[in-house]
């Protein structure tokens, strides 16, 4: 992404600063869930943005199609029937990276820049620095990257930083025709579903409230749910996502301190050797063969 | 060969092979392993053709390794027993480090150090092999929970880093041992050099009580 690499605010496996001289403004996409249709136009529209074909697939007698999230399906539309104080309610929840502020993924990537974070807060994979190692996977607390079989490479939602980049908003909210997913700033995002929360709450849904996953300093992909304190009723979004502390453990402080340590046994070893000399056969053992002869 | 007929056996040929195979398939896997360890090593991945050759090759020659080693575990699993002496062995080691070998208990064909070192070395083989199965992505990872491949990839970067550590330790402590590396190359060592650092096993070797 040439256009943006002077506003990347993190580098994967980058110890050093990015160039983040230019300083743009953080941008959310909103998904309102209360509005979602299950149209899936979005799919589309991403599919046919980023010239991605998924295999067909088989109809498993439900409306989710694909099934999961793929290498090429980067959104899926998930439908889930649940029973709530309302009756039999249909919530539609359009899944994909929800972009963190404080990316798993990122953090677990051991391949400098295959994974980057621009000023505006999207997380991008580029994945001609991507090795193929699958650790995004394990790192993201969503569970979304997926792996290629046909390349090695790991792809997601990009939320079109390529459009984003020339002032366009990302495919799937430019297509959506019900105004469910909409892009903006991340204060007008906000301001927008605060809107919208009241107006669900005017009409009975009283815990209908904003997602954006505090425990990951929060996302750039926001949803507005209509049960707010129940998110595992939309096809099992994370109450509380956060990268796990088994990550945070693997990829932390003991990492760097081990390295020292490994390069302190070898300085160790040296000076060992040139204080307290080689072990050496005695000279009274050499001695006792030696006469033997 | 065989310079002096005097000369002791130490390593037969399938022996040293068997070592030499996994020191050999160790040095990859290593290097390449630590390309993932930390960004400061990802350098390294330019020995394999890159950071993809580095992630294809690693588990492969880790693989080989950990095959060789096992072997070679299972070879000297009579031998590595700790006896009450390599225990005692043991316990004056700071005396051994500080180059003072007068008051060392008598070691045999492994001195309570070695035996202790590969034990440690085969747990950590264990644990590598184990999660790193669970973290091949490639072939093996979808068969696995994400909670344990996180919990396998904590597991693999730790006894990966501490094996590091013993093949270090066990490096330098055959270059700072003279003539121990001529005997993993070319089998025989000399009476002296078998009487100095495992009379014992001198002892057991010529019939020789003095």
């Amino acid at each position: 992404m040439a256009l943006q690499s002077l506003d990347i605010m993190r580098r994967s496996a980058t110890t050093t600063p990015s160039p983040r001289q230019r300083i743009t403004q953080e941008v959310v996409k909103l998904i309102d869930v209360s509005k979602c249709i299950g149209c899936k136009a979005c799919q589309v529209a991403c599919m046919e943005w980023n010239d991605t074909h998924d295999d067909v697939g088989t109809n498993h007698g439900v409306y989710d199609n694909p099934m999961d999230l793929t290498e090429s399906s980067w959104t899926v539309m998930r439908y889930s029937e649940v029973e709530t104080e309302r009756g039999l309610e249909w919530l539609i929840r359009k899944d994909g990276c929800m972009h963190c502020a404080d990316p798993g993924c990122l953090k677990a990537c051991p391949a400098p820049g295959a994974i980057v974070q621009y000023s505006n807060g999207i997380v991008d994979f580029h994945e001609e620095n991507c090795i193929g190692c699958g650790y995004c996977i394990t790192g993201c607390p969503f569970n979304i990257p997926r792996l290629s079989k046909k390349d090695s490479k790991v792809y997601k939602c990009t939320l079109c930083s390529d459009r984003v980049a020339v002032g366009l908003e990302p495919a799937c909210a430019k297509t959506c025709p019900t105004g469910s997913i909409v892009f903006g700033t991340k204060e007008d995002m906000i301001h927008h579903a605060e809107e919208r929360i009241e107006d669900l709450k005017s009409r009975g849904y009283t815990k209908a409230g904003i997602y954006d996953g505090p425990g990951v300093g929060g996302t750039h992909v926001m949803y507005v749910l209509q049960h707010a304190d129940k998110s595992e009723l939309y096809h099992g979004l994370v109450k509380n996502p956060s990268i796990s502390p088994m990550v945070s453990l693997w990829k932390g402080i003991v990492k760097p301190f081990a390295s020292l340590a490994l390069g302190a046994g070898i300085l160790i070893a040296f000076f060992h050797y040139v204080t307290k000399g080689p072990n050496k056969v005695s000279d009274e053992i050499e001695k006792e063969f030696k006469d033997e002869k | 060969m065989k310079s002096d007929p005097k000369k002791i056996l130490r390593y037969s040929p399938s022996e040293r092979a068997n070592h030499w195979l996994t020191a050999l398939t160790f040095v990859p896997a290593a290097l390449s392993g630590l390309c993932f360890f930390h960004p400061f090593f990802f350098p390294l991945s330019e020995l394999f053709g890159g950071g993809v050759w580095a992630r294809i090759l690693h588990p492969f020659t880790a693989v080989i390794m950990t095959v060789s080693f096992g072997v070679m575990f299972f070879k000297y699993r009579e031998l590595n027993v700790m006896a009450p002496i390599d225990w005692e062995w043991l316990s004056h080691v700071r005396e051994m480090v500080g180059s003072d070998d007068r008051n060392m208990p008598e070691a045999g064909k492994f001195n309570g150090g070695q035996k202790l070192l590969s034990w440690l070395m085969a747990a950590c083989m264990v644990l590598l092999i184990l999660s790193g199965i669970i973290i091949w992505r490639a072939y093996f990872s979808f068969l696995f929970p994400t909670w344990l491949i996180r919990f396998a990839s904590v597991v693999h970067a730790a006894s990966g880093a501490i094996m590091i550590g013993m093949i270090i330790f066990h490096i330098y402590a055959a270059i700072w041992t003279k003539e121990s590396i001529d005997a993993m190359l070319y089998g025989w060592v000399r009476r002296a050099w078998a009487k100095q650092h495992h009379p014992a096993w001198f002892k057991e070797m010529t019939g020789r009580g003095k």
